[in-house]
């Protein structure tokens, strides 16, 4: 089992947040640090940006499944296990669908010939969802009809976005509830089985800004709805504490000591002039403003009854040395 | 208001055409505004400050937002949008202007085209389907669909471009898609479906005539059925029997609003924020629209950093803080000068970055007009907020803010 120590349970670890927010680095450093002690992770993206192929470093990634890591090592320095990455697209997800489960030889190929594919992929609404979580439940649940796959110990998904992830993995009871009897309904309720129990968590990554966490609230009110299990909230894209309360109260009142600033920076060998001393003060206040505004969201965060989790904002853009910074704070904060 | 660096290698290019935001929202010739860009953006909130500047500028607009975000319509003074447009109190409307907003209902969208197209018998037989419940509230995919017939239905209504229309510029905020051209793509894909050979294997059952039959279209049914049960084929060949005939009208008006997208009267404005992926999808979305002869007015980098100017560098600022830290006689390591300036170093390090980001867009696209919206420290909550972002896409920021690099 690949128990993370908040959740011991979780084998599939659905990743969403509303666009901007870096759901995507977020799911990239889960799988890395979920990886550590040999352990066997699966990576998935669905929404077609061949994101994890650019974060890895890595050509784009075909429909099948592609080593692109070795897990975060460690604490102790033991290897880490290895992470695997699958781009999923709903065509290749459909034919693989009918070949394990139908058998239908010339009658599959005809499907595509007479367009049912392309209908069923790009036209008919809410299809490609479950063509997409279908392959997830199949990842997560390797039976014996996928020869020679690899099990993995945990899938992580990057999901679609936060405004659509309770429709994105509530799509089969949906279907289910459409579909009366036959095999696209006991396909889709145990796809919803998989989904709604505990082996299953849905993160939320916000940054703190208001637009993003009432989003997230909103997210998990959506998801509690339908009976999809909240994993954390992972906050991201924090900016740098380099400001203590006290130095953020002097700011916002405008009562800093300008004169030992001055000397303090005349000391590091700088020419503190006024404008100098002006326009640090200014930054400061702009951040003070900012902080301030963080401080009211983490509030809101910090009410949600989930575990929460703070990723700093990294200057420098992210890379893969940055994932792995990344999910060594996830898993020193207890998330893998 | 940007203060030159000299840079070397690709990054050595000419900063790009600035977009004039107010020539385009007053030149009367422009009838639709269209905002498109990846989901986080602030696209949303582009197109209301749009509509805003433009309803203050004299012109009578309308602002179609998909996005339900309960705070823009707030902002706007309105407890709830729906489906119909709702004036916006409280604007300036000294030059003759005035605004309107609404968001996109999907269903009652999709609802009304039903009940306008079909017979109220008929009607109620398509809305009473389980299939049509499922498909107009809550699969994904009818989003794009509704949006584009919305937008035709408000052009066709409001008269766009004649002395007495109801507006004479619709602002439109593009659907959070998961790539954002499938609003764009709508109308090609239901035209190559209701063109294809499964529509006409859908309908072949209801319609009767077994010589229609084929080897091959009785293969396919029966592997249909196979897979998705009989019972639920039935339901959606009863759906697509009785829609059948709205469909061809749906498409007719989808290709409609497709031309008039590419017509003179519309432009696009690509929303990015200064991020890598976000520039790549505005890179990306450029390029389509350019291959589909869209009229691209220009881009739009929202939420930029700024930086107060001065002449220290980041080096400089992150030295002399470690110098302080490192100083055996100080008594405060930890000291207020030493946070202050690696706040400084990490901000001037963002502002550097981003501007990277934009000068390299900007040397891969030359030809594209960009506007950069500084940052506001917080949310948009209220019309002066939303205004305040007009004032800075209009460019005439008097803020002693100065964007570096």
């Amino acid at each position: 089992m690949a128990g993370s120590p908040d959740f011991p349970k979780a084998r599939l670890h659905v990743v969403t947040g509303k666009g901007g927010t870096g759901k995507s680095t977020v799911a990239a450093a889960l799988a890395l640090a979920l990886a550590t002690h040999g352990k066997n992770v699966l990576l998935c993206e669905v929404e077609g940006r061949q994101g994890i192929a650019r974060m890895f470093d890595v050509d784009p990634l075909p429909y099948a499944e592609r080593r692109v890591a070795t897990g975060l090592p460690a604490a102790d320095g033991a290897r880490g296990g290895v992470v695997h990455a699958l781009h999923i697209d709903p065509e290749s997800a459909l034919m693989e669908y009918l070949s394990m489960y139908y058998k239908l030889g010339r009658a599959g190929r005809a499907l595509d010939r007479f367009g049912v594919v392309e209908f069923a992929t790009t036209i008919a609404p809410g299809v490609r969802d479950v063509l997409l979580t279908g392959k997830v439940y199949e990842a997560t649940q390797r039976n014996a009809r996928n020869k020679g796959a690899i099990e993995y110990d945990a899938v992580v998904l990057d999901a679609p976005p936060t405004g659509r992830i309770a429709q994105f993995l509530g799509v089969n009871s949906e279907l289910s509830g459409l579909a009366k009897v036959g095999p696209v309904k006991s396909q889709a309720d145990k796809v919803m089985r998989l989904l709604t129990s505990d082996q299953t968590v849905v993160h939320l990554v916000t940054v703190l800004e208001e637009m993003p966490v009432q989003e997230t609230v909103d997210g998990i009110a959506d998801l509690r709805t339908h009976g999809l299990p909240v994993g954390g909230v992972v906050v991201n894209l924090v900016r740098p504490r380099e400001l203590g309360d006290k130095a953020l109260t002097a700011v916002r009142k405008g009562k800093v000591d300008t004169a030992a600033v001055t000397a303090d920076l005349k000391r590091a060998g700088l020419d503190a002039d006024d404008a100098l001393v002006d326009g640090l003060l200014a930054e400061a206040r702009d951040h003070a403003e900012r902080r301030a505004l963080e401080d009211e969201q983490h509030a809101v965060v910090a009410g949600l009854d989930v575990p929460t989790y703070e990723l700093p904002r990294l200057t420098a853009g992210i890379d893969l040395g940055a994932l792995y910074e990344l999910a060594g704070m996830l898993r020193d904060q207890g998330m893998a | 208001m940007t203060r030159s660096r000299a840079r070397v290698g690709p990054q050595s290019t000419k900063a790009a055409p600035r977009l004039d935001v107010d020539g385009l929202l007053d030149d009367p010739s422009v009838g639709i505004i269209v905002c498109c860009g990846s989901g986080g953006v602030g696209k949303t909130t582009i197109s209301a400050a749009l509509g805003l500047r433009a309803a203050e500028r004299g012109r009578r607009v309308v602002v179609l937002t998909i996005d339900p975000a309960r705070r823009l319509a707030q902002s706007m003074g309105i407890a709830e949008l729906d489906n119909t447009p709702r004036p916006v109190a409280g604007i300036d409307t000294t030059h003759g202007g005035s605004l309107d907003a609404m968001m996109l209902d999907m269903k009652r969208t999709f609802d009304e085209v039903v009940e306008s197209q079909a017979s109220p018998e008929k009607a109620q037989q398509i809305l009473d389907n389980t299939f049509y419940q499922a498909l107009s509230s809550s699969f994904a995919g009818t989003q794009e669909y509704m949006a584009m017939e919305k937008l035709g239905q408000i052009h066709r209504d409001a008269r766009v471009g004649e002395p007495d229309g109801t507006y004479d510029l619709i602002v439109v905020d593009t659907p959070p898609s998961r790539s954002a051209l499938d609003f764009l793509d709508a109308p090609e894909r239901l035209s190559s479906f209701l063109d294809g050979r499964f529509i006409r294997l859908l309908l072949t059952p209801a319609r009767g005539p077994a010589r229609l039959m084929t080897a091959g279209f009785s293969m396919i049914t029966g592997a249909l059925t196979k897979v998705l049960g009989a019972t639920f084929l039935r339901d959606v060949q009863t759906f697509v029997g009785a829609i059948d005939t709205l469909f061809g009208g749906f498409r007719l008006r989808a290709q409609q609003t497709f031309r008039l997208l590419q017509a003179d009267g519309t432009a696009f404005i690509v929303v990015a924020a200064p991020e890598p992926d976000a520039l790549r999808e505005a890179a990306y979305f450029v390029e389509r629209l350019s291959e589909d002869g869209m009229p691209l007015a220009g881009l739009v980098v929202n939420r930029a950093a700024t930086a107060h100017s001065s002449n220290l560098s980041a080096e400089e600022a992150a030295a002399a803080a470690g110098r302080l830290t490192k100083d055996p006689d100080s008594k405060d390591p930890g000291s207020l000068a030493a946070g202050l300036l690696r706040l400084y170093a990490d901000r001037s390090r963002l502002v550097e970055r981003e501007a990277g980001l934009r000068a390299r867009f900007a040397a891969a696209h030359p030809e594209v007009p960009t506007a950069v919206v500084p940052a506001l420290a917080g949310d948009v909550h209220d019309l002066v907020d939303l205004r305040r972002v007009g004032v800075l896409l209009g460019g005439q920021d008097g803020d002693t803010v100065v964007e570096t690099g």
